[in-house]
């Protein structure tokens, strides 16, 4: 289902098996007075990557957290993989999985130990193999018998991106992937990701600061700005409409406040 | 096995997961095994020796040798048993790993049924060195009360669960501010159980409050055993009613405060 199809709005009936991965409706997080999340709408077309992009406090993070039912909102709808977030999370829990840097793995553990745990969690098949394929496909190999809090930024990094792909998930929401590190190690977990959508055909959201990262992976931009969506549409689109040739420069538009018309 | 099937009820295999995750945590720091088996064995030491001494200078202690040693041990379990369940949450808690769990397809109930199996194994670890302890210092053998240590014990562990979960729930809507809650609560109670001196102490007024605690049942229970020789299954069924409301109840609180805590976006926070 392209993109374009499914921004239409919302479907009267869901089919589960063609349903847009993601469907977010008039979703609102109220923290007492502030509106951290403020009405917004999108839908996410399964095998895209969409980039959440937005400066600190724009509501990305609270966002992902309702995404994936860590967070309730407190009005409006999310739907995951046809099925509504958090009523019947049980049914997709098991076909998704994120990363983020406000959460870690368990640092005395070992990078096996941890993966093990995460595996069996999710039932992984064949669990000894997926995790010396997530070694090698990651390079984590040199490591996996250290405790992972042991490890560099970077280690630490692909480990908590092997946790996340431990079950081959069909969304895969991932929060600052590349934060921390180095431009070598982050082009290598951009190449990665486009080979683990392209070959599993998987959804990814990202949240990110990192423009080129945006850029590069994503079909699909939103832009959050105070908790609402400034623009949604794909990189190339929202580079002419803000008559800008990066997307850093749109983000640097769009947090200062000027409008296309000014930008342009 | 379908989607449905594996989305439905509880799932062995993530209890299993659980508990491997806190055995590798266990046994990877020996400060952490030397810390489960050094309390309880202090505990051991000090109050039978304590016990000795009194035995031989008052009456109501050589009446029933062993009452005081008796307590500690019920005591411990009681306290071990909750403080097992609490450390392997706040684990969790420390190791910013809620969210990661949260997001998973473990359940709520999977959660705590891993963390009451790991409060078993930490009691375990603990308290078997503290009865050989007894056996061989002050000659007390906890094992010579028979069947009804089966059900001192296990009305303890059920209290003990229930206040874990209470607890566990209260650390996960309020972060780690309230941290201190499950060291000091179990305390709170300790005078009220009439560990070490029976209940027609109290006040008649404190006493209505005393017999509400399931652990005020066991304790009173194992001083008739002693004193008297005689096994009150009367006060172990009235416990066990009791426990039941009180794990239903903490179990509730617990979704609840589950609950509040996705409402106020905590879960993926953690934190203070």
């Amino acid at each position: 289902m392209a993109i374009e199809d499914i921004k239409s709005g919302h479907a009267a009936t869901v089919d589960r098996s063609a349903a847009a991965a993601i469907d977010v409706a008039h979703l609102v997080k109220l923290y007492k007075t502030n509106r951290a999340v403020d009405d917004i709408s999108f839908r996410i077309a399964r095998g895209s990557i969409t980039g959440l992009l937005g400066g600190n406090g724009a509501g990305k993070t609270t966002t992902i957290a309702m995404i994936m039912g860590l967070t309730l909102p407190t009005s409006g709808t999310v739907s995951v993989l046809g099925c509504a977030m958090p009523a019947q999370s049980a049914e997709v829990l098991g076909r998704m999985n994120f990363e983020s840097p406000y959460v870690d793995m368990p640092m005395r553990l070992t990078v096996r130990q941890n993966l093990t745990v995460f595996g069996k969690l999710y039932a992984v098949a064949d669990l000894k193999g997926r995790i010396a394929q997530l070694a090698e496909d990651l390079d984590l190999t040199d490591f996996l018998d250290r405790a992972s809090g042991k490890l560099s930024a970077g280690q630490k990094t692909r480990v908590a991106l092997a946790k996340a792909l431990i079950n081959e998930p069909e969304l895969l929401l991932l929060d600052e992937p590349t934060a921390s590190l180095d431009p070598d190690t982050a082009d290598w977990i951009r190449q990665h990701l486009e080979t683990y959508r392209r070959n599993r055909n998987a959804t990814i959201l990202l949240a990110s600061h990192n423009m080129l990262e945006v850029e590069r992976l994503c079909d699909r931009v939103i832009i959050m700005k105070k908790g609402r969506v400034e623009d949604d549409d794909s990189p190339e689109q929202i580079l002419l409409r803000y008559n800008r040739t990066t997307l850093e420069d749109v983000f640097l538009d769009v947090a200062r406040g000027r409008d296309r018309e000014q930008a342009s | 096995m379908s989607l449905m099937e594996h989305s439905r009820g509880i799932a062995m295999h993530r209890i299993n997961a659980m508990v491997l995750r806190y055995w590798y945590l266990l046994v990877s720091s020996w400060p952490r095994m030397l810390e489960l088996v050094y309390w309880p064995a202090l505990q051991i030491i000090t109050w039978g020796f304590l016990q000795n001494y009194i035995s031989q200078n008052a009456g109501f202690f050589a009446q029933a040798g062993g009452t005081l040693i008796g307590a500690v041990i019920l005591w411990d379990i009681l306290f071990r048993g909750q403080l097992g369940f609490s450390i392997s949450f706040l684990e969790e808690m420390w190791a910013r790993n809620l969210g990661n769990l949260m997001m998973s397809p473990l359940k709520p109930i999977e959660f705590l049924i891993s963390l009451m199996i790991m409060s078993l194994i930490r009691l375990a670890i603990g308290i078997i060195p503290m009865v050989i302890l007894a056996i061989v210092f002050f000659k007390f053998n906890l094992f010579a009360f028979g069947l009804p240590l089966i059900a001192f014990f296990c009305n303890l562990i059920f209290t003990s669960w229930s206040l874990g979960i209470f607890v566990s729930g209260l650390v996960l809507r309020n972060g780690l501010g309230a941290e201190s809650i499950v060291w000091t609560l179990m305390f709170g109670l300790m005078p009220l159980a009439c560990v070490y001196y029976p209940v027609s102490v109290l006040p008649s007024w404190l006493q209505v409050v005393a017999w509400i605690l399931p652990p005020t049942y066991v304790f009173e229970g194992m001083r008739a055993l002693l004193f008297d020789h005689t096994f009150r299954a009367d006060l172990m069924l009235t416990a066990l009613a009791i426990n039941v409301v009180l794990f239903i109840v903490s179990f509730a609180i617990f979704l609840g405060l589950l609950n509040s805590a996705r409402c106020a976006g905590t879960l993926i926070s953690g934190g203070e």
